[in-house]
């Protein structure tokens, strides 16, 4: 059985992230948490790739990608 | 760069991260830019940003397009003439809301009269951010500034209504909060030819939001969320709209556009030097 969520991922820079906390208050799942002023993907098997969290972060620091892991960093 | 294709296409990357605070709304306000500017398809070098002196105007530094970082208030007129110069560009315009309605206030009206055809995009935080604080024309009575430490005596403006006052096209308000909306309503902007008049409510929560105790980034969007509500509701259920900010499409009524009314008079005086 294939997920249509399968090959996503969530991606972060945590150079860019400024840890202001919109992402944490607007994620539905509690995926994410703020961990010395930074953004932390703390539980990412928690996260339904809403898009909440790269629409409202005024950084571009965190965002999905459908293309599978060699993005990840 | 570790970001997205979207960011990594539209933005100088090299440049980021940017010099706002944390949690300032204009970044995810100059994101519904780029995301409306992608949706259309427009062609990167046909895509001129102009702004003035705020924070706010730092936006374009950002952005991979002709890009323009003019002086305080003069944005338009530096806009005007490029739009005159070359009239296929997509002209789009940023300002603070002390950029476009305090010192820059008579070019918006103006722009707006001649109905020229740019899209112009105010942040509205509803404080002079970049010079700590002070109030600005669409600071709300009673509210706190540096400028005014026992409230504001001042009325603001209603800057969507001043614009369409005065001549724009094409008249709408988002928030940061509501970022899909904003992209909608800079996309149909884009597409108004004509001036366009896009007001997207920002937070400054350095400033604005510390004086006025509105708490952190996310309660002043949770305010958004909850003090909001779409023009096409109220029309059908007046109260709703007590005591609430009105946002969404206003106002969409063409009329002749200036550097089309332009050519007219060249072709006129081109037809004059050949008889
Ligand atoms: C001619 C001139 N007058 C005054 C200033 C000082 N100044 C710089 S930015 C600014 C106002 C910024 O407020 P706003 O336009 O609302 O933008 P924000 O910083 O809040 O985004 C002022 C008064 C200036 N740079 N130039
Ligand atoms: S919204 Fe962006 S900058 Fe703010 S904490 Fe989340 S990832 Fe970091
Ligand atoms: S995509 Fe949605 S669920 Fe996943 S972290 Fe972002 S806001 Fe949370
Ligand atoms: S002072 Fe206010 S408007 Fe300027 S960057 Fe900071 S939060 Fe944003």
């Amino acid at each position: 059985m294939s997920n249509k969520n399968d090959n996503k991922v969530l991606l972060q820079n945590k150079d860019w992230c400024k840890g202001c906390g919109v992402c944490v208050g607007f994620c539905p799942t509690k995926t994410l948490i703020i961990e010395n002023d930074k953004c932390i993907i703390a539980y990412p098997e928690k996260c339904i790739f809403c898009g909440q969290c790269e629409l409202r972060c005024p950084d571009n620091a965190i965002w999905i990608t459908a293309g599978g892991k060699e993005n990840e960093q | 760069m570790n970001c997205s294709d979207i960011t990594k296409k539209y933005y100088r990357v090299q440049k980021l991260t940017h010099i706002w605070c944390p949690g300032c709304g204009h970044g995810t306000l100059m994101n519904t830019v780029i995301r409306a500017i992608d949706k259309l398809g427009l062609n990167k070098d046909d895509v001129v940003v102009v702004s003035g002196i705020g924070c706010s105007s730092r936006a374009p530094g950002y952005m991979d397009f002709n890009t323009l970082h003019t002086t305080h208030g003069r944005a338009l007129a530096f806009a005007t003439g490029i739009k005159m110069a070359n009239p296929k560009l997509h002209v789009i315009v940023i300002m603070g809301d002390g950029d476009s309605s305090a010192i820059g206030g008579n070019h918006l009206i103006h722009a707006a009269r001649r109905n020229i055809d740019i899209t112009t995009i105010v942040f509205n935080n509803n404080i002079y951010g970049m010079t700590g604080g002070q109030y600005s024309p669409t600071t709300p009575t009673a509210d706190f500034a540096t400028t005014a430490p026992f409230g504001n005596i001042d009325v603001p403006f209603d800057l969507c209504k001043l614009a369409q006052g005065a001549g724009a096209t094409f008249v709408g308000r988002a928030t940061a909060y509501h970022a899909p909306l904003m992209q909608k309503l800079i996309e149909k902007g884009l597409q108004n030819k004509g001036f366009s008049f896009i007001e997207g409510l920002s937070l400054c929560p350095t400033y604005y939001g510390r004086k006025n105790k509105k708490g952190n980034a996310f309660n002043m969007h949770s305010y958004f969320k909850d003090n909001c509500v779409d023009l096409k509701v109220v029309q059908k259920n007046p109260e709703k709209g007590e005591n609430k900010i009105l946002i969404g499409e206003f106002f969409n009524g063409p009329k002749p556009e200036y550097t089309e009314s332009y050519q007219v008079i060249v072709d006129k005086f081109k037809e004059l030097r050949r008889d």
